[in-house]
Formats: structure tokens, C-alpha cells, sequence
């Protein structure tokens, strides 16, 4: 076989340009184009939104008898509820972009991976205030929850959630040839932060193996930081970090997601 | 859309501009397969050349590799003078995969609205609606418009991709099987447009199509089979070159001519 050099700039343009530089009105575009897609799709978004406040009014009724296990493991919730749905909804969106050729089409057209992938993060970013905004309120105003500090940080803390599901559901979409296998991710990738967490058991309370792996899990830090506003009136030294943790895996996941969007596919 | 033609106009014979295409031993490999064999072949512009072959022989990796989104791709790939893949390429071509490109849970509009916006986020409003307009006039859809990409039956799907394809002014388009599933009146409507396009803009399109009939409509052929391009002419001189009656005809006997040869190459092994 001839295998000549090529000379058709391959290497050159998917290796040179390692992502892109932002444009604005592009990312804007694909975020609007995300959000008229879901508003086709009544009937998610209502799940999107009511879910969360119906588990909550659960828990609300299921702890009746102690008013403060609900306080911890509400708020915890309250962390862990946008990761896991955006996680859900970024995964099979992004899996169908990429199995329906859009993804393809777009990638041929002048739209960068970090406008798609900005787009698609800016899309669920307001999705995800939303649906914490209602969860929040309906547990601080309706259902007691008691929060010494103040309810916008358990919102802040709340998006950056939404946002490293965003980033994890992106990334992972690329591992998964169908919607079976990007369904089954979930409990792959979320569960095990789910259980080591600790929502079920305070973290130094754990096994040291897994309390170590707990310390590299981002929704720790995430759980964490709510448990910190919980606590203190005042943002706390612990609470900054945790929240820049978060912010930054899912940033870090996010460039690990534009890693695999490729323009030249087999 | 006025302002379109404010573009420098193509001049008539386009010489001093390289060949849409221009391919030499360009070669695509697909896990253990190699799809395309060195291929050598040139594109010329402001025509409609047909790619034509039997469905596996290659259509696609080729368009995918001239589009710039094929893998694996070693040989000299030049399209509109840069090399494939290139980004100043991305807005100059248009380009329709097999299977309808757009989101199904969008308007036929709310999909040309937004790729429009990706094409060229720069362009005023109004002159990104005007061109949504006339694409869905071209394509036959304006009724539709506000109809959900999903509901529409699969032939009306694709005019949509195509739609896609033909915003903003490509000078080359790619289009792989688009009149698949068409009834005859649509079918021949859409070649009018091609032509009438390929006329007054001067832009060059790439078509392919399992279906001979088709090729009689084309400026010049590319016959592919096996990853091979057994013949690259004007229909006419291939129904002469051969002796046939039509192009179907003309393909059949080459492709005998072929398997008669690897033959014999075998026998004298």
C-alpha cells in the first residue's frame, strides 16, 4: 500500500488549534437553540423542575420525627439533585447531537467545541437556577429547612453542581454508542460519589480507603459546601474551597468533554 | 439577499481559480479496511459533477473526506485551492450527509435560523431571515415552516438538510444522495435548482447517487466502485467511449471491462 505523507493538512489543523477561542454570539445561538429544543419538550422540563421539590416534600414527611436529620440531608440534596439531573438530560442531548449527525454537520460548519460545548453549559446552567431556585425556596420557605447561612450560596453551590453534571454528562456521552449505554453511566459515575459522599455517613466516619477516594470525588466537596452554609452565617475559609473544587472539576471535565468532540472521525 | 451580489462575480471560464476538486493519490482508511485507493481526480467549477457507484463503493468516505470531517485521510486533498479540512473552507462549503442533518425537535425554521447564525453570527438579522426565506423557497418548504423537523415524512426531512446546506452562498456543495425517497416531480424540481444555481452563482456542485437515471443530468461523472474511480468524463463521451445506449448501460460495461481484467491478472499469476 502507498502510504504517502498527507499532505492534506490533517495533522496540522486538529492538532494545531487545540480548542478554538470562544465566540459570544455562536455560544449564545447554540444555548437559545438548546432551550427551544427543550420547550418542544414540555414534559421534560416539568420533570426537570418538579422532581427535585416532590423528593424533597418526601424526605420533609419521611424525617417528621427529626426536624435536623432533614436540615443535613435536605441541603446535601439540594447539591446533589442538579448534578444528577443535568448529568442525565447533557448525556442523551449530546449523544443524540452526536448520533444524528448534527454534531458532524455543525463541526463542519465554523462553530467551535468551546461554543458548543459553552452553549450547551450555558443552556442547563439557566435550566439548573431555575430548578434550584424552586427547590430551594419550596425547602427554605415551605418546608423548614433550617440554613444558618444564607440561601443564595446554597444556590450558588447548587449551578456549580448543575455544571459539573453538565460537564460529566458531556464527556461521558462520548464513551457511549447508544442511549442504553449513556443511561447506564448514571449509576456508574454518579452512585459511587453519591455513596461516599456523605449524605449516608460522615466521611472520616468511612473505611480510610474509601474516605482517600471520597477526597478526589467532586460531589464531596459539593456536599460539603452545603453543610457549610448550613452551619455558618458567614462564608467560611472551607466553604471557598469546596466551592472552588467543584468549580473547578467541572471546568477541568468540561476541556476534557471539547477533547473529545472531534472534527475528523473514522 | 440584494446584497449578496455585492460578492465579486465569478468571471465565466473561472480559469485563474484552481478546480473545486483536486485530488492525487488520495487514499482513506476505515479500521481494517481502505475504503478509498488513490484516488486522482479533479473537480472542476461552477459544474455538477456526478459521483455515482453502487452503495459501499466509497461516495460517502470521499465526501466526508473532501467536507474535511474523514479520518485517516493520506494523498493530496485540495478543495477551493486549500487544503481539505482547511477552517477558511467551513463557511464555503455547503454540505448534506445521507441520513437528514437537523433537529428533530425544532421548526423547520428554528433550524435554518440557527445554523444560519453559526454560519455567520456577523450578518444582521433581517438578512439572516431573508435568507431562511428564500432557502425554504428553494427547497419547496415556506408552508411548512413552523412545522417540527421530526413530523415531517423522511423526503421532507432531507430538503430540510438540504435547505441547511444551501444558506449563506457556498461556493462548493457537497450533497450525498439528496434526492433519495423524492417523487419524479420534486426530484427533477430539485435538478432545475442545482442547475439554476450552478448558473447564476457559479457555485460547483458535488452529487452523488446509486440511481443512473440521475447522471444524465450531470456535467461530468466520477464512476466509482471499490474505492476505485473507474471512469471521470461527460456523460455523453462515456455513452460513446462504451458504446451504450445510457449511462447505466455505460457503467455496466466498465465495470465488466474491470472484472475482466483483475481476472486475467489472477490467471496469469
Amino acid at each position: 500500500m502507498t502510504t504517502q505523507p498527507a499532505t492534506t493538512g490533517t495533522t496540522a489543523s486538529t492538532a494545531g488549534i487545540p480548542v478554538s477561542t470562544l465566540n459570544l454570539s455562536r455560544t449564545t445561538a447554540t444555548a437559545g437553540r438548546v432551550l427551544r429544543q427543550l420547550r418542544h419538550d414540555p414534559r421534560t422540563i416539568a420533570l426537570l423542575m418538579l422532581i427535585p421539590c416532590l423528593m424533597l416534600v418526601l424526605l420533609r414527611y419521611v424525617f417528621d420525627g427529626s426536624p435536623h436529620t432533614f436540615d443535613n440531608i435536605g441541603a446535601s440534596l439540594l447539591g446533589i439533585f442538579p448534578l444528577i439531573t443535568m448529568f442525565l438530560v447533557t448525556s442523551i442531548a449530546t449523544l443524540r447531537e452526536r448520533t444524528s449527525g448534527t454534531l458532524e454537520r455543525l463541526l463542519a460548519m465554523p462553530l467551535g467545541k468551546a461554543d458548543l460545548i459553552a452553549g450547551y453549559a450555558l443552556a442547563f446552567g439557566i435550566l439548573a437556577i431555575i430548578q434550584s431556585a424552586l427547590a430551594t425556596g419550596l425547602a427554605v420557605w415551605f418546608l423548614g429547612l433550617d440554613v444558618t447561612g444564607s440561601p443564595w450560596l446554597l444556590l450558588l453551590v447548587a449551578l456549580l453542581d448543575a455544571l459539573l453534571g453538565t460537564a460529566l454528562g458531556l464527556f461521558v456521552s462520548a464513551f457511549a454508542a447508544s442511549e442504553f449505554q449513556a443511561v447506564q453511566f448514571m449509576p456508574a459515575v454518579i452512585f459511587p460519589q453519591l455513596l461516599l459522599c456523605g449524605l449516608f455517613t460522615p466521611r472520616p466516619q468511612m473505611h480510610p480507603v474509601l474516605e482517600a477516594v471520597s477526597d478526589v470525588l467532586p460531589m464531596s466537596y459539593a456536599v460539603d459546601a452545603m453543610n457549610e452554609v448550613l452551619r455558618h452565617t458567614d462564608v467560611t475559609a472551607t466553604f471557598v474551597r469546596d466551592v472552588l473544587i467543584v468549580a473547578g472539576c467541572a471546568l477541568l471535565v468540561l476541556v476534557l468533554g471539547a477533547a473529545t468532540l472531534r472534527r475528523r472521525t473514522a | 439577499m440584494v446584497n449578496s451580489s455585492s460578492e465579486p462575480p465569478l468571471a465565466p471560464g473561472n480559469s485563474a481559480l484552481p478546480p473545486a476538486v483536486e485530488a492525487a493519490g488520495l487514499t482513506v482508511v476505515r479500521g481494517p479496511h481502505t475504503v478509498l485507493r488513490g484516488l486522482g481526480f479533479t473537480v472542476p467549477r461552477g459544474q455538477i459533477t456526478g459521483l455515482l457507484g453502487p452503495s459501499g463503493c466509497g461516495k460517502s468516505t470521499l465526501m466526508r473526506a473532501i467536507v474535511g470531517t474523514q479520518a485517516k485521510v493520506t494523498g493530496t486533498l485540495n478543495v477551493l485551492g486549500r487544503p481539505a479540512g482547511h477552517p477558511f473552507l467551513r463557511t464555503r462549503i455547503g454540505y448534506v450527509t445521507q441520513a437528514p442533518s437537523v433537529y428533530g425537535d425544532l421548526t423547520i425554521r428554528q433550524n435554518l435560523d440557527y445554523f444560519g447564525s453559526i454560519l455567520d453570527p456577523t450578518r444582521p438579522a433581517p438578512a439572516r431571515r431573508a435568507d431562511t426565506d428564500r432557502v425554504l423557497g428553494e427547497v419547496d418548504l415556506t408552508s411548512h415552516a413552523d412545522t417540527l423537523a421530526g413530523n415531517l415524512s423522511g423526503g421532507q426531512r432531507n430538503r430540510v438538510s438540504l435547505a441547511v446546506a444551501l444558506l449563506g452562498s457556498p461556493e462548493l456543495l457537497v450533497l450525498d444522495e439528496p434526492t433519495v425517497g423524492l417523487d419524479p416531480v420534486l426530484r427533477r424540481d430539485l435538478w432545475n435548482l442545482f442547475h439554476s444555481i450552478a448558473a447564476t452563482r457559479g457555485a460547483t456542485f458535488l452529487i452523488s447517487s446509486h440511481v443512473m437515471d440521475e447522471a444524465e443530468r450531470c456535467h461530468r461523472l466520477l464512476l466509482m466502485r471499490e474505492g476505485e474511480i473507474l471512469a471521470d468524463d461527460a456523460p455523453e463521451a462515456l455513452r460513446t467511449r462504451t458504446g451504450s445506449g445510457t449511462v447505466e448501460a455505460a457503467f455496466l460495461h466498465l465495470v465488466d471491462e474491470a472484472n475482466a481484467n483483475s481476472r486475467t491478472k489472477e490467471t496469469a499469476r
